[in-house]
């Protein structure tokens, strides 16, 4: 696997990006010559204004499009909670989750009490969109 | 329209409407004759958009996993080569022509495969503890599987193009949406391997630690570990796969040496483990059933089952819900909430089927990442 190929996919490429860059460019002189030519020359101004309108469209769309792909190919990463107990005094302390973490590991003294403190959970929060269930 | 159209400078709407039937014959003709050629170009643009991103996520996973060998395993050399060998590796499932025995040898072959892995996972991260070790080897086995899915698209996708065949592409992105699913799921439990989190798959597991939480564990067969607890009044044995490395045992075998050393007087088995939801059902909701609720290759449900019709001991199950995303990927606030649940489950069903002074079994079954006993 080369290097290229592991970039792949992972940025817009350079050249799409300056292509639609001059389309854009180009639409906007379009639009704004269409808006100059309004009044000397309807015709010439209407189709440089159609032909403007459509430029911008387009190239933004494509544009948002590209971004949109580079987003769905990220790994999301979802934050992890560990929860930790002090079982004499029932202290609790949540806190990111830390590697070396597992559940029933003894950890830090408690705060409280002075008891060695338990991981009681390590779990991951899902803020799902609330849904109209019909079944 | 017309006035405007004059205004313009163009034709009038006879000319326009004769401009329109010409372009709707041409495209009528167009669709007719390359239709489905059309149509297998929009598959295959899809598909290829699909296979862009399995591409990163495989190409991704190979780097996670090179990341975590090289922080935890701290090798003397570039562990690059080894690992991409490692990607590559392949098991051939016995032959079962004739399928007696075919169990015994399939056993045989996973246990070398588990032994070569092990093996290797050992040469490429020589700083690696137990532990570490077996969430090395399970970070490698998820990086394995995201490069598999993307030769097996590739392929079928380079095929379907190749041959220009409709029904090869179509096939392919009829499935893509489940390919996607699982390759994304694979993604997600790469860092949680890496960071040795609890998955989804763990929580019966979870369970079995929870009830054998403070009391004295022996080990049985290969990566379990068994206490003896009192529950309603019962004795129960908790099986569970050692932790928190990442394993998932031999329940199989433990639980027919545990039933085994009480001479087959076992009351009941209760087997807990997370099972795939259907679309709709709720992410850990409990069921109870019967039967061995164990997946994996059918190693190990074939010998529990080979057990209990042996000494003819009810089997139990009870499980928790969720769906394959979440099974590889850290385990989801529904599903450990779940936890009380089961044992809830448990308790009743040991209250329900069994009397004062029986002996029971119970295991919780599935990986063991992140979860300590």
């Amino acid at each position: 696997m080369s290097r290229a190929s592991r970039t792949t996919g992972t940025r817009i490429p350079t050249l799409f990006l300056i292509v639609i860059f001059i389309a854009l460019a180009m639409s906007l002189a379009a639009l704004i010559a269409g808006v100059s030519f309004l009044e000397q020359n309807q015709l010439l101004s209407g189709y440089l204004l159609l032909l403007g309108f459509l430029g911008v469209a387009l190239s933004t769309y494509v544009l948002f499009q590209a971004r949109r792909r580079l987003l769905r190919l990220r790994i999301e990463v979802p934050p992890i909670t560990t929860t930790i107990e002090c079982k004499k005094c029932g202290f609790k302390n949540v806190r990111e989750f830390q590697r070396g973490d597992y559940v029933f590991k003894e950890v830090d003294l408690c705060q409280k009490c002075n008891e060695k403190m338990l991981v009681t959970a390590i779990y991951r929060e899902v803020k799902e969109k609330e849904k109209e269930r019909k079944f | 329209m017309t006035p405007l159209l004059n205004q313009w400078g163009l034709p009038g709407e006879d000319m326009i409407s004769q401009i329109l039937s010409v372009l709707f014959y041409i495209v009528f003709f167009i669709f007719i004759f390359y239709g489905q050629r059309i149509q297998m170009y929009i598959m295959i643009r899809e598909v290829e958009g699909s296979l862009y991103k399995l591409k990163y996520i495989r190409d991704e996973g190979r780097k996670i996993a090179i990341e975590t060998i090289k922080e935890i395993g701290k090798p003397q050399t570039d562990p690059t080569a080894r690992v991409d060998r490692f990607l590559e590796y392949f098991t051939i499932s016995p032959q079962s022509l004739d399928p007696a025995g075919v169990v015994w040898k399939l056993e045989h072959i996973l246990d070398v495969r588990d032994a070569r892995f092990k093996d290797e996972v050992k040469l490429m991260a020589p700083a690696a503890d137990e532990i570490q070790a077996n969430n090395l080897e399970n970070t490698l086995e998820a990086a394995m599987a995201l490069n598999y899915i993307y030769k097996v698209i590739r392929h079928f996708y380079l095929l379907g193009k190749k041959t220009l065949s409709l029904y090869i592409i179509m096939q392919l992105q009829m499935i893509l949406p489940l390919v996607m699913r699982e390759a994304e799921a694979y993604a997600s439990a790469l860092k949680a391997f890496a960071y040795g989190q609890p998955i989804g798959d763990g929580v019966g597991a979870l369970v079995a630690a929870k009830l054998m939480h403070g009391q004295e564990t022996r080990k049985v067969a290969k990566d379990c570990v068994v206490a003896t607890v009192t529950i309603e009044g019962r004795t129960a044995y908790v099986i569970k796969a050692e932790g928190p490395g990442g394993n998932v045992g031999k329940p199989g075998d433990a639980i027919k040496t545990v039933i085994e050393e009480n001479n087959g007087k076992i009351a009941s088995i209760i087997m807990i483990d997370a099972a795939l939801k259907l679309e709709g059902e709720e992410v850990g909701e409990v069921a109870e059933g019967v039967g061995a609720a164990i997946g994996g290759p059918g190693v190990d449900q074939f010998k529990i089952e080979e057990t209990i019709l042996k000494y003819r001991i009810p089997i139990n199950a009870v499980i928790i819900k969720e769906d394959i995303g979440d099974a590889v990927s850290p385990m989801r606030k529904e599903i450990f909430d779940s936890v009380d649940k089961a044992i809830e489950r448990i308790k009743q069903v040991i209250l329900e089927k069994t009397k004062e002074g029986d002996k029971v079994i119970i295991a919780g079954v599935g990986n063991s990442i992140g979860i300590g006993q």
